[in-house]
């Protein structure tokens, strides 16, 4: 019986499956007379390929370029200090989600304000903040919104409820991201310093919770328009391994096309209702800007002008910082979420940088390039 | 570890806000508020994500995933199966 992808996701076993896959990739690849680049997006596929030793496992000319989709690693400095600030007020608690208070910004990380004695809270979920701005009447609470497509929803049923339950003390300071600008920042590029590395990206792998709540629709520019095929996949081993291989398969069969792997939960729609709520309370920035990648067009979002009374950035900008910033001489952050770069090739990495005394953010963050080759290095 | 493990809803509260999710014989509670209302109803299958359902799955799908996450739980040890199960919709991997 031929080796059939149908067949393999029916009788899914973890590690036969990842060999199976592996060997179906090589024997693809081995038809092709180049290589293949292929930017993972999203840094929680970084890990699964590093955690797993994929690329030990490709051919070699398959070749694994870590993009910038790490809503942690991208914020810079600037708005790090807004953080800083913020949460610095007197009568301020400011919350956020992942490793943000981790990330050091001009004056410190979030962190180094909580050991100031700043009032600053880690949550799993937004709601949380709810019942943190009831239990706190007389302070204001800051709701630091950051992340992608995934996230967005979630700040944005918060804003509905705040508005809903009319609570008085909650704010938010907006750092949400979109995805699809910044592959196309990626291709668009075309400075002196990038242009030869922007052509080695050959296709993508889409991030797939990105494109439950925005659909895989929001990718369709990219066959089309620049020639790049993508798969948007899941962040299991299998399910790279599986996204790996279509894209392969399409470079053989001379395709360029958008494919979901993950099917079991990305549709082309994706949650109708999820993007009506960020419709609704959100509008795109002309430009936001990147840790290491710069100001990127239309690629973050901000409160709608008619709820800038729950916008923080509103509310304090006579003491927001405004100067531009520039990053670490030695880090070159930039160029590993460009794709231009992999970890090892810094000349910090692992020595003056480390998770434990990070000078970039691709180490602070859990999420990040650098800490997926740190941790998990001995599969270098 | 992410594994996007399928849930099955066991019982939506009356406002339509919350549900209670078993996800391989673990029940938490979840946020309904992203999805439209009485879209989601008890035995269908949802994906998580911090505390949130960010949409449904498809039944065949969800059981056949979860038959294979099964296998791959049972190559963990039990702290790491356990730790596996209860955060996986707060697993960081997926992205913010």
């Amino acid at each position: 019986m031929p080796l059939e992808l149908k067949n393999l996701y029916d009788n899914f076993r973890d590690g036969e499956t990842i060999k199976a896959y592996a060997k179906m990739i090589a024997e693809d690849a081995a038809k092709l007379d180049r290589t293949i680049n292929i930017m993972e997006v999203c840094g929680g596929h970084t890990h699964t390929i590093m955690k797993f030793g994929l690329p030990q496992l490709m051919p070699k000319n398959i070749n694994f370029i870590h993009g910038p989709g790490c809503p942690v690693c991208i914020m810079p400095k600037e708005r790090v200090d807004h953080a800083y600030v913020l949460a610095m007020q007197e009568d301020v608690i400011l919350v956020t989600l992942g490793d943000m208070i981790k990330v050091p910004g001009s004056n410190g990380s979030l962190q180094d304000a909580r050991s100031k004695g700043a009032d600053v809270r880690f949550v799993y979920s937004p709601m949380e903040c709810l019942k943190i701005a009831e239990e706190n009447p007389d302070k204001k609470v800051i709701f630091f919104a950051i992340g992608f497509e995934t996230t967005t929803p979630m700040t944005a049923v918060l804003i509905d409820q705040t508005i809903k339950q009319n609570v008085p003390n909650l704010f938010f300071h907006i750092n949400h991201v979109t995805v699809p600008e910044v592959m196309q920042e990626l291709i668009d590029s075309r400075d002196e310093h990038v242009d030869s590395y922007n052509n080695k990206i050959d296709a993508f792998l889409g991030p797939s919770h990105v494109s439950v709540i925005s659909g895989s629709r929001i990718y369709e520019p990219f066959p089309v328009d620049y020639k790049r095929p993508v798969v948007v996949s899941g962040f299991e081993p299998v399910d790279v391994m599986q996204g790996i291989s279509m894209i392969v398969k399409q470079f053989v069969e001379n395709r360029c096309e958008l494919e979901i792997q993950y099917t079991r939960v990305v549709t082309e729609e994706g949650n109708l209702n999820a993007q009506a709520l960020i419709e609704k309370y959100f509008e795109k920035v002309d430009l936001f800007k990147w840790r290491g990648l710069g100001n990127v067009p239309r690629s973050g979002l901000k409160l709608r002008d008619e709820y800038a009374h729950l916008d923080a950035e509103v509310i304090y900008k006579d003491v927001l910082p405004i100067a531009e910033i520039e990053d670490h001489k030695l880090c070159i952050c930039g160029d590993i979420l460009r794709g231009m770069a992999k970890p090892p090739e810094c000349t910090i990495f692992g020595t003056a940088c480390k998770p434990t005394s990070p000078l970039g953010s691709c180490m602070v963050s859990s999420e990040g390039a650098c800490a997926a080759y740190y941790k998990y290095g001995n599969l270098l | 570890m992410c594994l996007s493990i399928p849930s099955k809803v066991v019982r939506v509260a009356e406002d339509q806000t919350m549900c209670t999710v078993d996800t391989m014989g673990v029940q938490r509670d979840a946020n309904l508020m992203m999805m439209a209302d009485d879209e989601v109803k008890v035995g269908d299958y949802v994906l998580l994500h911090i505390g949130f359902v960010m949409n449904k799955i498809d039944e065949d799908e969800a059981l056949a995933s979860i038959e294979t996450y099964r296998e791959i739980l049972e190559l963990m040890d039990e702290d790491e199966r356990k730790q596996a199960i209860l955060e996986d919709d707060e697993c960081p991997r997926r992205g913010l």
